[in-house]
């Protein structure tokens, strides 16, 4: 069967599904006697079993059915939930993780799973015996599916019932109902299939199958969709009341639509916008910015003409363009953008079980999951937050033991918050636990050569706890299996520095400490000042600009060996950019143009010839050739076609 | 490196009325001079950077790199962007107008002292007929910028 025009579409799904039991999973054992989370990761297990025997990866669809077997008899309540029964699960679910994982890397997707499996078993203890069920086209609907249903309607879905009949010639049904499916999963949830998913993927049925749904859309959109998959025949659809159990209804003989609004279903519940979405490779997203950063230095050089030939017409066309374009990048730039939410998810489940192996007691608050970011900064934050996580649990938080001692709860609290400010996007660590010695650090730090004494006796408190993300540093005192490992904080501040941000620390000590990331939201396309000195052009990002002024000799003072100017009564230093560029120049100014830009909450006047204006470039790297250049953050092409380098202002700063 | 059987194709360039020689799979292209953006901080014969159909590309001066005077540019001046390692690199020449095959065993590996060039960016020498190529050792004459 050829798989290969499905294979993403399962990866992407397994692993939303992956996701979602593990979140359940841990709402689970939070209220471990509610049936409902029960029901949910049975639902995506059971999807996942479905979608991974159709794909033919049997290893998955064994585990996941054993995952269902005990998930089935929780909400039966046969079984409670018990650490034991969790760990099996996760440990399923780890092992699910893992093959698909291997799938999408292009591997088979085996793997030894004996271990999840005999946990599971173990568990079942072979008490269970499954009943095959019968095709059948009379839906019965047991206790338990009478309550979804009836849980549905209230919560304003409505449960349809699908008789959808195959075309006689139809080579491959199983590929069909996979197709199916997956149309019915896109505007509801499946609450049960008559036959059973696995009667149906082994194409144990005629031409005809009914499934159950609980949906928001309408009954002749349904039908319109599953219509759209080919090699089906006929699609008929008819609600489904709770009440009605078991009455014989001959739902197959049924050829008539009957389309039933539910006469009780809340007015709001139509309103509801169906959000249609379609997944895109990333890939592709990527060849479309390239293109559009090639535009945007096209437009620039479009600006540029029009401004020099002053044409009316052209003037007003190049003006339309930009600013179509200019609407055209924001939509591009939200394309790629990505809530942090995709990074942290996996985030509570690793918490959960670092805790238990440091036998810590750690409540993880997460807020601020929608904070939306440029994917490529997504696809590299992941790591540096693990890390970071990890040195809270491992370094932060104490055992909770100590904590008793100390008079705090014993649980620990570590709170990961994104949120935006300005042209950037904060991620927050933060942990009541032990905080940063800054004693500890300093020795260690000069036992390790890092800092001399003398260098020592000078630092501030901010500046001490940068120390612990040096290179070769770790403040553990035993190695630990977590950290310790040799990389340590400075991997994290590299990456970090190399996707444009930087990282703060704040702690006091037996209070807790913070770890705050600050990240650029995009990357490539970002808004400078040009700005001359003597015929050198150099962009500066508008982010760090505070604003411009113009200062005469005069004005400046001195103080420390350092040219200041004294701005709405703050003393300013000045950065002569001829200076630190080593542009020659043969004449002083009397009237210098200065630019305020700020670095947190410090400032500096950045000394130019004149301002040539702001634009919007692209952002391009020196390349690996030249390295790091000082207080050289990149380069960009200019609409003539030179080369411009952008100004990294945080380096000029101190 | 390899080449059908033992040949190998250089492209020529002239320096100092030398010539040289790099592997033609290393060369990217022969441009033009263009606008060279300068940069600040970075080692005296690290030119600048030029945008190279949209991609910085940083730009070495050979003659500044081999210790040579410098020269006024001409019309014959170009620069031949080399690829290695995933490095795109450009280096000014005084011109370059040469393709040839060369037989490996035509080149002398190695020798002691070649002219006023550090022996270190050479990797062998080659005659052909009365002329002299001198063979550049690539990754020596990228070797620690910045």
């Amino acid at each position: 069967m050829e798989m290969n025009q499905y294979l993403e579409v399962f990866i992407e799904e397994s692993k939303d599904h992956l996701q979602n039991c593990n979140t359940q999973m841990l709402e689970l054992e939070k209220n471990p006697s509610d049936l409902r989370i029960v029901n949910e990761i049975f639902r995506s297990a059971h999807t996942l079993k479905g979608m991974s025997a159709t794909m033919g990866y049997e290893d998955l669809a064994n585990l996941t059915h054993h995952m269902e077997n005990i998930l089935d008899d929780i909400r039966n309540e046969k079984l409670g939930v018990t650490t034991a029964v969790m760990d099996a699960l996760f440990s399923a679910v780890d092992d699910l993780e893992e093959m698909i994982a291997s799938i999408a890397s292009g591997g088979d997707g085996k793997k030894d799973v004996s271990h999840s499996l005999s946990l599971l078993e173990s568990i079942v203890s072979g008490e269970q015996s499954k009943p095959a069920a019968e095709p059948s086209q009379n839906v019965h609907y047991d206790e338990f599916e009478r309550t979804v249903i009836l849980q549905s309607i209230e919560q304003g879905y409505q449960a349809l019932e699908l008789t959808i009949s195959l075309r006689d010639d139809c080579l491959l049904k199983a590929a069909r109902v996979f197709m199916v499916f997956e149309v019915l999963e896109k505007s509801g949830e499946v609450i049960k299939s008559t036959p059973s998913v696995d009667q149906l993927e082994e194409e144990n049925f005629d031409q005809q199958f009914c499934v159950t749904i609980a949906t928001k859309e309408q009954a002749d959109f349904i039908e319109k969709s599953v219509m759209k998959v080919s090699e089906v025949e006929s699609v008929s659809i008819k609600s489904v009341s709770p009440d009605q159990e078991e009455k014989p209804s001959d739902a197959a003989s049924e050829a008539a639509v009957t389309i039933e609004e539910a006469s009780e279903e809340p007015k709001e519940a139509l309103k509801t916008v169906s959000n249609k979405t379609i997944r895109v490779n990333i890939d592709r997203l990527d060849i479309l910015m390239n293109l559009f950063e090639e535009l945007v230095i096209d437009r620039g050089r479009l600006e540029q003409i029009s401004k020099e030939l002053n044409h009316g017409e052209l003037n007003e066309t190049v003006e339309r363009m930009s600013r179509i374009s200019g609407d055209l990048q924001s939509i591009i730039l939200t394309m790629r953008m990505v809530p942090v939410e995709t990074v942290f998810n996996r985030f509570p489940r690793m918490i959960r079980q670092l805790a238990r192996d440091l036998n810590k007691q750690i409540d993880l608050k997460i807020s601020g999951q929608d904070t939306e970011l440029d994917r490529t900064v997504i696809d590299e934050i992941g790591d540096p937050l693990v890390h970071l996580l990890r040195n809270a649990i491992d370094h932060g938080v104490e055992s909770p033991a100590i904590r008793k001692e100390k008079g705090k709860p014993e649980t620990g609290t570590i709170q990961l918050r994104a949120y935006h400010s300005g042209n950037h996007v904060f991620i927050e660590i933060e942990d009541d636990g032990a905080g940063i010695s800054k004693g500890k650090v300093l020795n260690k730090a000069l036992a390790k050569g890092i800092v001399t004494k003398e260098q020592a006796d000078s630092l501030t408190d901010s500046q001490i706890y940068e120390l612990i993300m040096a290179s070769g540093f770790s403040t553990a005192e035993t190695i630990s299996d977590i950290s310790g490992r040799g990389v340590g904080l400075d991997v994290v501040k590299t990456t970090i520095e190399s996707l444009g941000g930087s990282i703060t620390i704040h702690s006091s000590e037996g209070q807790g400490s913070m770890f705050s990331v600050q990240l650029p939201l995009t990357l490539s396309i970002i808004s400078v000042m040009l700005v001359e000195v003597e015929d050198e052009k150099f962009a500066i990002p508008l982010s760090s600009i505070i604003e411009t002024a113009i200062v005469k000799n005069e004005d400046i003072l001195h103080a420390h060996n350092q040219r200041v100017i004294d701005f709405r009564g703050k003393v300013v230093p000045l950065v002569f950019l001829d200076e630190v560029f080593d542009v020659y120049k043969d004449a002083e100014d009397e009237v210098h143009s200065v630019i305020i830009v700020r670095k947190g909450d410090k400032m500096a006047g950045l000394v130019v010839d004149s301002f040539i204006g702001q634009q919007e470039v692209v952002l391009k790297s020196l390349g690996d050739y030249l390295g790091d250049v000082f207080a050289i953050s990149g380069a960009t092409i200019l609409g003539d076609g030179q080369v411009a380098l952008i100004v990294d202002c945080n380096a000029l700063i101190q | 490196m390899s080449n059908q059987d033992n040949e190998l194709k250089v492209i020529v360039f002239q320096l100092m009325n030398k010539e040289y020689a790099v592997p033609v799979e290393n060369v990217q292209s022969i441009e033009k001079v263009m606008h060279i953006t300068r940069v600040p901080g970075v080692p005296s014969y690290v030119k600048g950077v030029i945008n190279l159909r949209g991609v910085v590309t940083p730009i070495i001066d050979l003659r500044n790199r081999f210790s040579l005077e410098d020269a006024a540019e001409s019309e014959h001046t170009r620069i031949i962007i080399i690829t290695l390692d995933g490095l795109e690199v450009g280096l000014i020449v005084d011109s370059a107008n040469d393709v040839l095959d060369l037989s490996r065993e035509s080149i002398e590996p190695q020798p002691q002292v070649v002219g006023s060039i550090e022996t270190d960016f050479i990797s062998g020498v080659a005659k052909i007929d009365r002329r002299l190529l001198i063979l550049l050792q690539l990754d020596k004459v990228l070797e620690n910028a910045a």
